[in-house]
This record gives C-alpha cells, structure tokens and sequence, in this order.
C-alpha cells in the first residue's frame, strides 16, 4: 500500500484539469460549478439521490462523478445520505406506483429551501415506459422538478452541467428582488 | 434416471419453439419434473405465466440440456413447485401477482410485486379491482428473548435502487434478514405484449440498466431464434465485444466497490479509474458508455467507430498495467482481509439448489458459466477459463471477479485480433405464424434468460428472467449469523439487481 501511496504523490492527479481538446467542456463545467456553488451556498450543496423505479443506468453514471475523473467533490457537491442533510434531492426513474409513497416522504423529509432534478429520460415523462399500469409519471407528477438533465442515461458531464444550471437559477432567484 | 428428453415425450411438443424444446405437459409429468428439481437433479432455469399458462425452463447441468415445459391452468391454478422446490417461491408470487394464476399448495402465498399500488389486480391477466385497503404485509417472524428489528429503505443510504430490508437481530448478530422488493416494478413484460421489435428489444435492454448489453443480446438471440435469423459473423463478434467490456467494467466497479464497503476506500479510488477508462473507451468505440441499444435482433446498430480498436487496446493495457497492483493491494492488506474472509458465506450446496448464476454461483462450487456450458456463438471459437472456489464468503466473490477481469482482457483481445470484416445487421424474416424463441446469455452478474412468443412481426409474450431471482434469497442466508455492520459488504459482494428481478 505504501508503494501505491508513494506513487500516487508524484504521480499527475486523474482528475481532469488540464484542457485538452475532448475534455475542455469538462473542465469548463467543473470552474464553473464551483463559483457557482460557491456564491449560493459558501461551498456546499448536499444531494441526496433517491431511485424512484430507474433500470439503475442513471445511478451508474451518478455513482461515475465521484471518480476520480470528475471528483465532483472538490467543487463542494456532495452526496448525503438523509434526505435530511440534503439541499437537492437527484429522483431518476419513472416514478412507479410502488415507490410514490417513498418518494413524496422523502420530499417532505427535506429541509427548505429544496431543489429537486430530475435525472434521465424516463424521469421526465416516463420514457419507453409511457403507458404502464405500474409507472405514475415523470418525477414533476408527484414532486415539483426545479430542472431537467436529459439522457439515456445522462453522461457524467451532463449531470455536472445540469449541477450548474440549477445554482445559476436559484442564484437568479435568491438576488432577484 | 429420467432424462430432460424423457420429460419431454411425456408431452406434446410444441413445434415452433426454439432452440431448446418445449412440451404441453399435464399436471402429473409438472409435479414429476418439481420432484426432480427438488431431488437436486435438475436446476431451475426460470417459471413465468401467460394468462392461463405457466411454463417452467428446467435445465440438467451435467448434460447441460434444456427444456420447457408448460401446463395450462383452465381453472387458474396449477401445483406448485415452490413447495417442493423452495427457489420457485417467488417467481410463484410474482406470476400470482401479473396474471392471478395461484401455485396450490405453496408455502408462501404474500404478494411479491403487487403492493396493492396499481389501482388493479392481475394486471396481465383477467385484471379485477384493486383491495380497497392494503392489508399490511406480514415479514416472516423470528422468535427468541431480546430480537429486535431494523427496518432498512426502501430509500437507502447509497445511491442504490429501492429495496426494503427487514433485519431481525440479536445483538448485533443478524438473526434473519427478510428483503421485500417489487419497487422498481415498472411493469416492462405488460409493455412488452403488442411491441414491435424495435420497442421490445429497447425494453429489454432496460430492464437492469448496468446489464444493458447483456439483456439486449439475449433478447436478440431469443427472436433471432424464432425468426430462424442469420446473424453475420462480424455482428457476432461484436456482441461478445460488447459483453465483455460490460463484464470488465462493472467488475472493476464491483471489486473496489466491495472494498469501499469495508471503508477501505484506496482500492475503490483506483478501481473507479480503471472502470472509467473502459465506460470512455466503449464511448468512443460504440458511441454511448453503457453501449445501450446496440444488439438488437439480426444485428448490432453500429459498427466500431474509427479509432475504436485503438482505444480499446489503450484501455485494455492500462487494465494490465494498474490492476496487478490493486490485486496484489487486496491481497496483502489484513484489515482488509479480516473484513472479506469468512465473511456472508454461501454453502455450495444451498448455491446447488438455488443455481445462482455468475461469481454469486461460481465463488460456491457452481461451475455454470452459460458462455461456457451452452457455448454460444462466438464464445465457442474462443479461449477462456471459468474460474470456480467452494469457499463462499466475500473474498471467493472478489477473486471470482478478478480471475474474470483477467478473462475478459484475454477475450477482448482474441475478438479484437480476430474480428471478421463484413456487414453488422441482418433483416428480420417475415412469419405471419406464432413462432417462440429462447435465449440464455451471460451477463456480469449472471445468466439472463429471455423467452418469447412473436406473432405478425410484434411480440406477443416476452418473459425476462434475471438471474437475482436466484440471488436475493441467498444473500439472506448468507447473511445469517454476521454482524449487522457486514451487511453493507455481503450485499455488495452479491451485488444483486432490483429492477432486474422487478419488472
């Protein structure tokens, strides 16, 4: 383990800094996020995620920003594991009928002020499981949804983005008079 | 001894069904067949209804033939096989839930994925109304002086999929752990009947999202078998490309993902990056990280991108740069060890009557790899090795997965150094008659079972079997007797699929 260690100290970090030419939206998105958060919330947004029927494809690549790679930590984003220490609640899925209940609990379980993003396609409007006995809708038919990040399932960089849309629109909205 | 074959002169065999055979059975040739199974001499593949049908696939895993055997239900009930083979329990329930057919004689008659939230019952069957109030749902007791329960999800800690935990314990000793899932019930096999193929074969490849390719193959090859579809060679390769870089993947993930639950965070740090590096590498190869919606029958969608093999060998060769390493890391690490070995052991002979597929199975004595034991195209013109330990625990699971990271690197480099030029996607035949197709392919966590009836070019019945419905029970019993604070790290260990199993 001291070997791994010791190299890890000289060696360059995995987290992408440097733009090169595929990973400057990356780069980008990541300053970005970090002012932004900053501003609104002195370097702290707490996420809790919540599965609301999803094929677990967005929780892969929700689980994928805290590699190395994106570290989505280091921009003071980070995933808690109440929906009482959260400020954003991420629900992927179609909402199912079966997890409904759980998710209006976990709603109300949140302290204000609450943003909630809807993560995926089937999270919007049910995606290909439009017509279901079994699905109740998108995520904003049972909670309201401050944002939308589309993908099947989203990339790692695109929730990152969808990060930041969110903070720019909250910040909009705490200096707006 | 009777063999599968036997079984099926019993019936009246069903001609348009490939490529195993199925046989109309009646009650007495079904409640043999549960005997077998229960005598251990034959492995539950999978048991799903139609309306007023139940079929049942059964498997003999010396000869590796497979069968199906169905029995119609005019009365809506049929003897079940859960009561003598208990691994049938639960799809049971689950086939009493969609279509209201009752397994006689079952021990366990609670609702499985109906919870009583659909506004109806029997949702694919005669569906009637919904009880108007639902009764609360009995967790199997445990008796004893100073028992206590924790009730655990369905919203977890983890970013993880819905689940409700039930934990009787004494002390912090798990006395019983009893799962109650069906949350993620998106009703996919209702969706299913009437899609076209395009529809059906994008439904299938989101029934486990982290199995995308695996799902999609085996439901292209299920219709590619009723269909009597060519596929070309070139497609054939690729799709073993596909699979592997799954496997690796979610493999990498897993191993440093167990090491994360018994806080040892290094590992999984560095597993993540190696995990990363093939998501990006499949990215750039087949346009989509996960490589969703690109097997689909008589085919795949997209070809190698330019650049695509190059990135793959990059990726592949980081894997054998960095990886030794981190194995080695596990290896020499004895906090680390203490927390794995020994721990949430599976008894090979519970994984025998279960047959659990993938390292769940193999970390317990199970040798059944269906790329192996059925040898589908192109997996019997290539070299591996299925990697099998009897030790059980969470550390047997870890070395499974690493003796198959290896494995995978080995394959992906046979397919890309032999992969045959030519087209990528074969037209579907036009069969105006019932024609029913089967397929059984290996994905990371195990073997996917799809069975399915088209006619007029739609599906008509697509039943999709994930191998978690021989998983989940035996999490429970491999957790017996562990500490509540190892939970974390067998269910990580086992790594099973909710919406999978879910529907």
């Amino acid at each position: 383990m001291r070997k791994l260690l010791f190299e890890s100290l000289f060696r360059r970090p995995f987290t992408e800094k440097a733009p090169s030419t595929d990973d400057a939206a990356v780069t980008e998105l990541a300053v970005a996020v970090g002012l932004a958060a900053r501003r609104r919330l002195g370097r702290s947004l707490s996420i809790r995620e919540v599965d609301a029927g999803s094929c677990n494809g967005c929780e892969l690549e929700i689980h994928a920003l805290n590699n190395a790679y994106y570290d989505v930590e280091r921009f003071g984003l980070r995933f808690v594991a109440s929906p009482r220490h959260a400020d954003v609640l991420m629900v992927t899925g179609p909402v199912t009928k079966n997890m409904r209940d759980a998710l209006e609990r976990t709603y109300h379980a949140t302290p204000n002020p609450k943003w909630v993003i809807a993560v995926g396609d089937c999270a919007r409007d049910r995606g290909c499981f439009a017509g279901s006995y079994a699905v109740v809708g998108g995520v904003s038919e049972v909670v309201p949804v401050d944002l939308h990040i589309p993908g099947c399932p989203p990339t790692p960089t695109a929730i990152l983005k969808g990060l930041l849309v969110l903070l720019e629109r909250a910040d909009a909205a705490a200096t707006s008079p | 001894m009777p063999s599968l074959i036997d079984l099926m002169l019993e019936g009246r065999e069903v001609r348009q069904h490939g490529p195993w055979p199925r046989a109309v059975v009646d009650a007495s040739v079904w409640q043999f067949a549960a005997s077998e199974l229960a005598l251990g001499r034959w492995s539950l593949l999978g048991l799903w209804g139609e309306p007023s049908t139940v079929h049942m696939a059964i498997m003999d895993e010396e000869t590796a033939e497979i069968a199906v055997v169905s029995l119609s239900c005019p009365d809506r009930s049929y003897p079940s096989i859960g009561r003598h083979h208990l691994p049938a329990l639960r799809l049971e329930r689950a086939i009493h839930d969609l279509f209201g057919l009752s397994a006689e004689g079952a021990p366990d008659p609670r609702p499985w994925l109906d919870h009583n939230r659909w506004g109806t019952r029997f949702p694919l069957g005669d569906r009637i109304d919904a009880l108007p109030q639902a009764s609360p749902y009995r967790f199997l007791p445990a008796e004893g002086d100073g028992l206590h329960q924790i009730a655990v999800g369905p919203v977890h800690a983890g970013t993880i999929e819905p689940g409700h935990f039930r934990f009787t314990a004494s002390g912090e000793t798990v006395v019983r752990l009893e799962p109650r899932l069906g949350y993620a019930h998106k009703g996919i096999e209702g969706l299913m009947m009437g899609a076209g193929l395009e529809r059906a074969a994008q439904l299938a490849g989101r029934v486990s999202g982290d199995s995308t390719v695996a799902y999609a193959f085996a439901f292209a090859r299920a219709v590619e078998a009723a269909l009597e579809i060519v596929v070309s060679d070139r497609a054939i390769w690729l799709r073993a490309l596909l699979a592997e870089l799954e496997r690796l993947a979610h493999h990498l993930g897993d191993i440093g993902a167990i090491c994360n639950d018994a806080s040892f965070a290094l590992m999984h740090a560095h597993c993540s990056i190696l995990r990363e590096d093939v998501l990006r590498a499949s990215d750039t190869a087949f346009g989509h990280r996960l490589m969703r919606d690109i097997v689909v029958p008589g085919g795949v969608t997209h070809n190698l991108n330019a650049g695509g093999m190059e990135i793959i060998q990059a990726a592949l060769d980081s894997i054998r740069q960095r990886f030794p390493a981190l194995v080695e890391l596990y290896d020499n690490t004895a906090s680390l060890q203490d927390r794995t070995v020994g721990t949430g052991v599976l008894k090979p002979a519970l994984a025998k009557q279960y047959a659990p597929g993938g390292y769940i199975g193999r970390a317990s004595g199970r040798s059944f790899d269906a790329r192996k034991v059925l040898a589908y195209p192109p997996y019997d013109r290539l070299r591996f090795e299925v990697p099998v330990l009897n030790e059980g625990d969470v550390n047997a699971r870890i070395w499974i997965r690493v003796r198959e990271v290896g494995q995978s690197l080995s394959l992906i480099d046979q397919i890309l150094d032999r992969l045959p030029e030519g087209p990528v996607r074969a037209k579907a035949g036009q069969f105006r008659k019932p024609r029913e197709g089967m397929a059984i392919v290996e994905g990371f966590r195990g073997d996917v079972l799809v069975w399915l009836r088209l006619r007029d070019g739609r599906v008509e019945r697509c039943h999709l079997r994930d191998p978690s419905w021989f998983q989940w029970p035996l999490l429970e019993a491999a957790i017996e007797g562990n500490i509540v604070a190892d939970f974390p790290l067998c269910n990580k260990s086992f790594n099973c699929s909710y919406s999978g199993p879910d529907l």
